[in-house]
């Protein structure tokens, strides 16, 4: 086991599950209906650890075979660039499902994606391997991430421009997998195995992706995650989750002292801190639902970012705020105009019933 | 008379207002057509052309992702819905697009009638990427 932390940085201990987004690769084909001839994989119940203490957020993720062979994908946006990519401790996301679910029946999760191929055209600040999964640490926008990722064998879905732009406009920082399903199965890696990754990020606060997981999906199609947090205080989220945003909190209390010890002795997981607070948010919502970020303050003010949150953009004008001034512009000039020539008129009779005959 | 003058002004301002608050976007002439695709849509989604007449289309394509302009009647879109070309280009009617690309082509139908643009990659026809090209009857 190798310790995250580091002198001088607070260590938080959310554990950021799999906020892993498919894109699929496979060439490209143009007509309907090809998506790839492999793509026996589905994304199941996504799981993150998302944990937070001493200014470091890590998230542990993992994949899980669904089935099938070739070559699998994914793209999580980070809120910074991390210090460290690594294997998740083997146990740390299983543990969190024993402590408030039933042992059984819950799954991790990928989406389907194709092999890659070459010429990057975002920044790419880190490379790691991990077992079949090739991990890609990228630095661009919207289109420079979109291109690499195309360029590299992934099959972007249709709303993947809008949503890179939507991440990419707050944080140019993201993370590329690909998962090589014929290498897992060499390495003897069975359907419903999964991959843990652990990314520590030096961030201000906590923040859990969640728009991402409803890429590629249909408005009909649901998403199923569950995020669990662990911090050293009781987090203020936004949106909170109330239930009728697709979020529901189905746990909240003190971590106990067997679950953090448990924890802190699975690889990377040193950090847990003696006390915490485990918070576990499930999300079971239709994809269109999803249109927002989980921000995070753990620092007592209570008061989470609504850019990271995703309602606000940084520095943008909110369109329907736009609309209202366009239209308030539009029905002053009109009103102005229209007031003036009555004003006019009006002076222009009084005038000629004053003038002497 | 200078009430008439006003009005005149009040009138300009209020075509100014409403211009400047916006109306639907249209692609060019009956002749010519620009048709931007960004996030996986087709702006604008409504294009004018005269039957028999050709109509010269530039499609610039924005986004980092693959993209398709396939212009016809049902019966075309049925047969693209499960058809296997890897590229389209051989075809006016059919184009393919690379990211950040742009295109030309010019179509002519002879028919009025509405003929859909659709992306037919996995997907995109289902995200919205659909417009439509309305061919109007020749005046006189």
């Amino acid at each position: 086991m190798r310790s995250i932390t580091r002198a001088g940085r607070r260590t938080i201990a959310l554990a950021a599950g799999l906020l892993l987004v498919a894109i699929s690769a496979a060439p490209a084909l143009a007509c309907g209906g090809l998506i790839g001839p492999n793509g026996a994989v589905n994304l199941l119940r996504t799981t993150t650890f998302a944990g937070y203490h001493d200014g470091v957020e890590h998230y542990v993720t993992s994949f899980e075979f669904a089935g099938g062979g070739g070559a699998f994908g994914s793209l999580t946006p980070l809120p910074g660039i991390p210090t460290s990519v690594e294997k998740g401790g083997d146990w740390t996301l299983q543990r969190l499902l024993r402590e408030t679910d039933p042992p059984d029946a819950r799954r991790l999760s990928l989406f389907a994606a194709d092999a890659a191929s070459a010429a990057p055209s975002a920044e790419v600040l880190m490379e790691v391997t991990i077992d079949a999964l090739d991990l890609t640490v990228l630095r661009g926008g919207a289109a420079e991430v979109g291109t690499w990722a195309t360029d590299h064998g992934f099959r972007l879905p249709p709303d993947a421009p809008e949503v890179l732009d939507f991440y990419a406009q707050r944080s140019p920082i993201f993370l590329a997998a690909a998962f090589d399903g014929d290498a897992a199965a060499a390495r003897g890696q069975n359907v419903g195995d999964g991959t843990p990754v652990h990314v520590s990020i030096p961030t201000d606060n906590p923040w859990v992706p969640l728009r991402i997981l409803a890429l590629g999906k249909q408005s009909s199609e649901v998403v199923e995650a569950d995020v669990y947090l662990l911090t050293d205080q009781s987090p203020a989220m936004l949106p909170y989750p109330d239930g009728f945003n697709g979020m529901t909190v189905t746990h909240a209390a003190p971590a106990t002292d067997l679950l953090l010890s448990d924890l802190r002795s699975d690889r990377g997981m040193e950090w847990v801190p003696d006390k915490a607070w485990l918070t576990k948010v499930a999300i079971d919502a239709k994809a269109p639902q999803i249109g927002f970020d989980l921000a995070v303050d753990v620092s007592g003010a209570n008061a989470p970012s609504r850019v990271a949150a995703g309602l606000d953009m940084p520095g943008a004008t909110d369109p329907t705020v736009m609309a209202a001034m366009r239209w308030f512009a539009g029905v002053a000039f009109v009103t102005l105009g229209v007031g003036g020539v009555i004003w006019m008129i009006a002076k222009h009779q009084i005038d000629s019933r004053l003038r002497p005959a | 008379m200078r009430a008439f003058g006003l009005i005149l002004v009040a009138v300009g301002l209020a075509a100014l207002a409403a211009a400047w608050s916006g109306g639907p976007a249209r692609g060019g002439d009956s002749t010519s057509a620009t048709i931007s695709i960004h996030f996986s849509r087709f702006e604008p989604a409504e294009v004018f052309a005269t039957a028999g007449v050709p109509i010269r289309v530039t499609l610039v394509n924005t986004d980092p992702i693959d993209h398709e302009w396939l212009v016809g009647d049902a019966a075309f879109h049925d047969r693209h819905r499960t058809g296997t070309e890897a590229h389209h280009g051989a075809r006016p009617t059919e184009v393919s697009l690379s990211p950040g690309s742009t295109a030309t082509t010019t179509v002519r139908f002879d028919q009025p009638g509405e003929y859909l643009f659709i992306c037919h990659l996995p997907g995109h026809e289902q995200y919205g990427m659909v417009g439509v090209l309305r061919v109007l009857q020749a005046q006189g």
